[in-house]
């Protein structure tokens, strides 16, 4: 049970898909207006993530290297409709709150990218609390965010109101401005954490700003994926070619 | 009619912009938004693929989910039609346009999954928006997205000569440089 107890802290400390990874900045900013709703598209991403990770785990040993992505996408896209259509019948309130992030969870860079990076490499159960370990850390950093925004735009947290009468809230941390300020200051700070770190000599390359900073070069977390993967393809062909000519030279 | 068309143009391109409202296709928006040219670049191939992808979006919903009543099934059935159509109209433009390619091409993968093309097949259907309606919808979001992204990219070349902080630099500032941005775009919800 060790392996369990890893996969979980490494997803909600160690390798925060929101704090350390950057990745699924989309719905980050979008539904965090108010702690309940980052804390309901957290614990909607996991629950995806998780049966993902399970299924993709399964049937990693049947899907053809090729055609994996376009696999993903398929099984990602069937749990998001099974998700959508559970919280349409019984939680209708926040399906009204994340309207349409709830189909866009497909396109969320952390499921596609554990995908690729974990499940299609590892066991089922790993596999399983990797996608739980996952999705908690995305649902505590969507929480955090949206209680700070709520807080401070509209003065209360989870809907009671906590700051004293005299305080104004500042609207504009509800409005979609608040959103990229919040993470302007996350990602300073994610960026002084780093360059301290990286001052005392501690190895600090985990710290990335995923697809924030670059979407070509992000190939760990799926974002530039194609349905058929021609890089990988060419790259053997490349490597193939060096070889011979390195075994010519050689020779 | 033509008055709805020009209320959703308006309302798609600059009133509900589509990054700095809605939040959808940030990944370009930060990551390709460092020149001008590119981002111009980026720009054109997602009014490309995002008006292509409304419009056979749109016939698919009309002609085969809606008769079947499979409507259920949008999400898996959308994203598979646009991964799908990106990969066949590279592999078109390079085989027949390659002038085209050659400006494109090398924007076209990043589209794949980008989530402002399945975003916006997904609010056509939302808002019953017919075929035409839905065509006009993508075009005005994506000229939406070419506009933020050519500005945010014009600052971004004048910012690089400034001093800032050191934890400020790179992702950090941009993001504040697209909040202020967003308040911006926020005086526009009075033109409807």
């Amino acid at each position: 049970m060790n392996s369990v107890k890893e996969r979980l802290v490494n997803g909600i400390v160690k390798e925060n898909p929101t704090f350390v990874l950057m990745l699924g900045m989309c719905p980050t900013l979008a539904v965090t207006t108010s702690a309940i709703n980052g804390l309901g598209m957290g614990l909607t991403t996991m629950v995806v993530l998780a049966l993902s990770n399970v299924f993709i785990s399964l049937l990693r040993n049947i899907i053809p290297d090729k055609v994996r992505i376009p696999a993903f996408i398929v099984i990602i896209a069937s749990f998001v409709t099974v998700v959508e259509l559970l919280l349409q019948g019984f939680i209708p309130f926040l399906y009204d709150a994340l309207g349409i992030y709830i189909p866009l969870i497909v396109v969320n860079c952390i499921i596609l990218g554990r995908a690729e990076a974990y499940a299609y490499k590892n066991p089922v159960l790993p596999s399983l609390f990797d996608g739980i370990g996952m999705g908690l850390g995305f649902s505590v950093a969507l929480t955090c965010i949206g209680a700070v925004r709520e807080l401070l735009g509209a003065g209360e947290i989870f809907g009671l109101h906590v700051m004293p009468d005299s305080f104004v809230p500042v609207s504009i941390f509800i409005m979609a401005p608040g959103a990229f300020f919040v993470l302007a200051l996350l990602t300073a700070i994610q960026n002084k954490v780093k360059i301290n770190g990286e001052k005392k000599g501690k190895d600090m390359s985990k710290i990335q700003s995923g697809c924030n900073s670059d979407c070509m070069n992000c190939s760990d977390s799926g974002c530039t994926r194609r349905l058929y993967d021609e890089k990988a393809e060419k790259k053997n062909i490349e490597t193939a070619a060096k070889d011979t000519k390195e075994g010519k030279n050689n020779g | 009619m033509v008055k709805d068309l020009l209320v959703i143009l308006i309302a798609s391109s600059l009133v509900n912009n589509v990054v700095l409202s809605q939040f959808l296709g940030l990944c370009p928006f930060l990551g390709v938004s460092k020149k001008t040219n590119t981002a111009t670049g980026m720009g054109v191939a997602v009014i490309f693929v995002i008006t292509l992808a409304s419009a056979v979006a749109g016939v698919i919903y009309k002609y085969i989910l809606v008769p079947l009543d499979i409507t259920y099934l949008q999400t898996i059935v959308f994203i598979l039609v646009i991964a799908a159509l990106v990969q066949f109209v590279e592999m078109f433009l390079k085989k027949f346009i390659p002038s085209l390619y050659q400006s494109l091409g090398v924007y076209l993968p990043l589209i794949t999954t980008n989530c402002a093309v399945l975003g916006v097949a997904l609010t056509n259907v939302q808002k019953n928006y017919g075929i035409g309606t839905g065509v006009v919808n993508g075009f005005a979001t994506a000229v939406g997205f070419t506009v933020s992204i050519v500005i945010l990219a014009g600052i971004r070349e004048k910012m690089a000569y400034n001093d800032i902080p050191e934890s400020f630099r790179g992702m950090p500032i941009v993001l504040v440089t697209a909040g202020l941005m967003a308040i911006a775009f926020c005086g526009f919800s009075g033109l409807l």
